[in-house]
């Protein structure tokens, strides 16, 4: 099987779910109890804290684990609003957020500004700089967006953000964290999840500068911050802790690896009539959407998997929709929209599997 | 170029007699705190040269900082001993200095340099003030003196010299047992009397269940906290509930924390003599709370001929938080877990003690000694550097 749907989720590596079986068998315990089995489990749980904001570079304490990205998104929005409620309630972002974004600030009381894309769809940053002056409270921006794999320079963003106003830079970091350079200096909120990169369902986090004010979603006792409530899912945390390491050890050499596979199916899609590669050239290499004419995805998808090649429409995430809105509103192209498809890559696929994948396209789907 | 760092003994002590036994000392603690680190100590009469790689040098200068008995350091460049190179490398060198006004101080050990020191002086001087610019000559008050070194095999240029830690080499006094409860003073007090060249080890008295194993854990990360100024810290854990419970039982409430410090002293002069420490040492400070009165002292003190050693026992307390934040313990003190102080403080715990009236209390737990001695017994040593590779570093 050819497995090229890593953005929705990743396999689970095997190291990291042994550490997951062996920390549920060996430190079971709540790690707030006072005895000493708790006390393990503390001492565990801690020592995973700290690796995990040893590896990204900020503070134990800044670290919340949450059960998903879309949790980590809901509570910095939400989060934010409710701590600072006398902040104007305008939110700037961009068309290219994820669902648990774009439908949380909707449903929210807030005002949403679009900041504009340039032709790459990189924010553009003199329009940043220009809607900064409408003094809003957050700035909410995708790292990688998931459904083409823009990458925003969010340094650059962050860095624009602090010297021209006091708004508060949330990423989502979802599709960025292990595949690309993250550089967390700039900004205040940070959400990622395991899954993505080989780690277990369930497990994400979301890192709030110390500095930050947030209301907890969820209230409730003690926990691992006070910023969520819920019994510490130490085996979880812990191996968060494991594919994170895991991850960020062989990024450069992965990161190298799908680059290469990329830019084969690159070349070899564009010169198949029907297709129109929707990803921009210097996107992340991970993720590579593009339409086919005349063939509607759903057939698209069902008869490759007839051959063992897994692929998706759009994000997993906005399935139900009956075209991709994100394309739409970039191309202005209701066809492209309603074509595409997206391949995503993960560290263990290699070029064999692109160039098997390429065959079976000329030979038996188009 | 080849930089090393250069330690002058002159201000190590004033007594030429110590100085082997302080630069041995002293050697070996530099050596210990950069094992893992590919360093060169070099030695000669008056000074000490440390040859390190240039890309692990944020991180020695750190260590140098944690080391006691280094009171300044200069970072020196090595160059060739002959007057081009000299002045080639001073010119490199001036571009990362800062200062508005300096002097030139030339040292010629080699006597067969063609020129003198006299000599010497202002073509360096013109050199630095021809290569960089808004700077002059005062040789009364300057910024900074460049120091020139010209010996056979090379030549050293220094600047100003760096602050270090200073106090005395660590073990240079022997040993002394430290006191260690979990709160503010007890880790300065610690870190003080290391700075006077004692080696300590803690000891730390454990009162569960009516104390936490997290409280053990926070004495714990103090000692490792304490560890960056030395090599490591043995850590007795003292089993007190017993004997704590006793005194609870028995004595009037406002003699209860007299009575247990009284313990706590018996105990501690057990284990110096046990651990052939020669003295013991607190974070007792006058005044801050009742057992910390003159009097409370004296009737505490009582119990041993031992010295004990209070380092903190002048300061305020804002003295010693700016000391404990200094040396990173104070963030670890603040945690909220009782200690055996702490847990059964009784409501009004007597200021003006008399030596007449503890003894009267002490005389209701009349076998106290033996108590005491099956304490001692089951007193333990807990290595925290083996705590620290814990089982579980595999999982993550």
């Amino acid at each position: 099987m050819i497995y090229f749907d890593n953005s929705a989720t990743t396999k689970v590596s095997k190291e990291v779910l042994d550490s997951f079986v062996k920390t549920n068998d060996q430190f079971f315990a709540n790690p707030n109890s006072l005895h000493k089995l708790g006390l393990e489990s503390k001492k565990i749980m801690q020592a995973a804290i700290d690796q995990v904001a040893a590896l990204l570079n900020v503070k134990p304490q800044e670290i919340i684990f949450t059960s998903s990205s879309s949790e980590s998104n809901n509570l910095a929005i939400k989060g934010v609003l409710d701590f600072y409620p006398k902040r104007h309630r305008l939110i700037l972002t961009t068309i290219l957020e994820h669902p648990s974004i774009s439908t949380t600030l909707e449903n929210e009381n807030v005002e949403i500004v679009y900041l504009k894309l340039d032709q790459d769809y990189h924010v553009d940053l003199e329009d940043l700089k220009e809607k900064l002056k409408l003094d809003p409270i957050l700035v909410t921006i995708n790292h990688v967006n998931s459904e083409l794999g823009v990458i925003q320079d969010i340094s650059q963003i962050g860095k624009i953000i602090k010297e021209n106003s006091k708004a508060i830079f949330h990423v989502d970091g979802t599709q960025s964290l292990t595949k690309i350079p993250v550089n967390l200096t700039n900004v205040d909120l940070f959400s990622a999840t395991a899954h993505k990169f080989n780690g277990l369902k369930g497990i994400a986090i979301l890192v709030k500068k110390e500095k930050i004010g947030l209301t907890p979603l969820i209230s409730g006792g003690a926990s691992q911050t006070i910023y969520r409530a819920g019994t510490p899912a130490v085996p979880l945390i812990v191996s968060f802790a494991k594919a994170l390491r895991l991850a960020l050890a062989t990024e450069q050499e992965a990161y190298n690896k799908i680059k290469i596979i990329n830019n084969y199916l690159r070349q070899e899609l564009s010169t198949i009539m029907n297709i129109t590669i929707n990803s921009p050239t210097d996107a992340s290499p991970y993720i590579l959407n593009f339409s086919v004419k005349g063939i509607k995805p759903e057939t698209f998808i069902h008869k490759l998997e007839a051959k063992d090649v897994i692929l998706s429409t759009k994000t997993a995430c906005s399935a139900k929709e009956d075209y991709s809105k994100t394309i739409y509103q970039l191309t202005n192209n209701k066809e492209l929209s309603k074509t595409s498809v997206r391949l995503s890559l993960g560290k263990d696929n290699t070029l064999e599997e692109a160039k098997e994948f390429i065959k079976i396209l000329r030979k038996e789907i188009l | 170029m080849e930089k090393v760092i250069l330690i002058k003994y002159g201000e190590l002590t004033t007594k030429k007699g110590n100085r082997n036994f302080f630069v041995k000392t002293l050697t070996n603690n530099i050596e210990n705190k950069l094992k893992e680190f590919p360093i060169k100590i070099e030695k000669d009469n008056s000074r000490m040269y440390i040859h390190y790689e240039d890309s692990f040098e944020t991180t020695i200068i750190n260590s140098i900082h944690q080391i006691f008995g280094i009171h300044s350091y200069h970072i020196a460049y090595v160059t060739k001993s002959d007057l081009e190179s000299i002045k080639q490398d001073l010119i490199s060198t001036l571009q990362e200095q800062t200062f508005s006004t300096f002097k030139i101080e030339v040292k010629r050990s080699d006597k067969s340099f063609p020129k003198t020191s006299l000599e010497l002086a202002p073509i360096f001087g013109s050199v630095v003030l021809k290569n960089k610019e808004n700077i002059k000559v005062d040789v009364n008050n300057p910024d900074t003196i460049i120091h020139i070194e010209i010996r056979k095999e090379h030549t050293y240029i220094y600047y100003n010299a760096y602050k270090g830690l200073g106090g005395y080499p660590m073990g240079i006094q022997g040993k002394g047992l430290l006191m260690l409860s979990g709160g503010i003073d007890s880790p300065v007090a610690g870190f003080l009397a290391m700075k006077r060249g004692i080696k300590i080890e803690a000891v730390y008295f454990e009162a569960i269940p009516h104390t936490s194993l997290e409280a053990r854990e926070k004495v714990i990360t103090l000692v490792k906290k304490l560890e960056k100024y030395t090599t490591d810290i043995k850590l007795h854990i003292v089993p007190f509930t017993k004997i704590q419970e006793e005194i609870y039982k028995n004595v009037s409430p406002n003699y209860v924390i007299t009575i247990m410090r009284r313990m706590m002293y018996r105990i501690m002069a057990s284990l110096c003599q046990k651990q052939k420490a020669k003295v013991l040492i607190n974070g007792e400070s006058i005044g801050q709370v009742a057992s910390q009165t003159l009097s409370s002292m004296y009737v505490i003190n009582n119990v041993t001929t031992i010295p004990v050693i209070r380092p903190v026992a002048c300061l305020d307390k804002l003295e010693i938080i700016d000391l404990a934040k200094k040396i990173d313990t104070y963030e670890t003190s603040i945690l909220p877990y009782e200690d055996c102080c702490t847990v059964f403080v009784p409501k009004h715990p007597i200021i003006n003690p008399t030596l007449e009236e503890t003894l009267k209390e002490e005389a209701k737990i009349p076998n106290y000694q033996e108590i005491l001695d099956e304490t001692i017994a089951n007193t333990f040593v807990l290595k925290t550097k083996e705590n620290a590779k814990d089982s579980y570093q595999d999982l993550l």
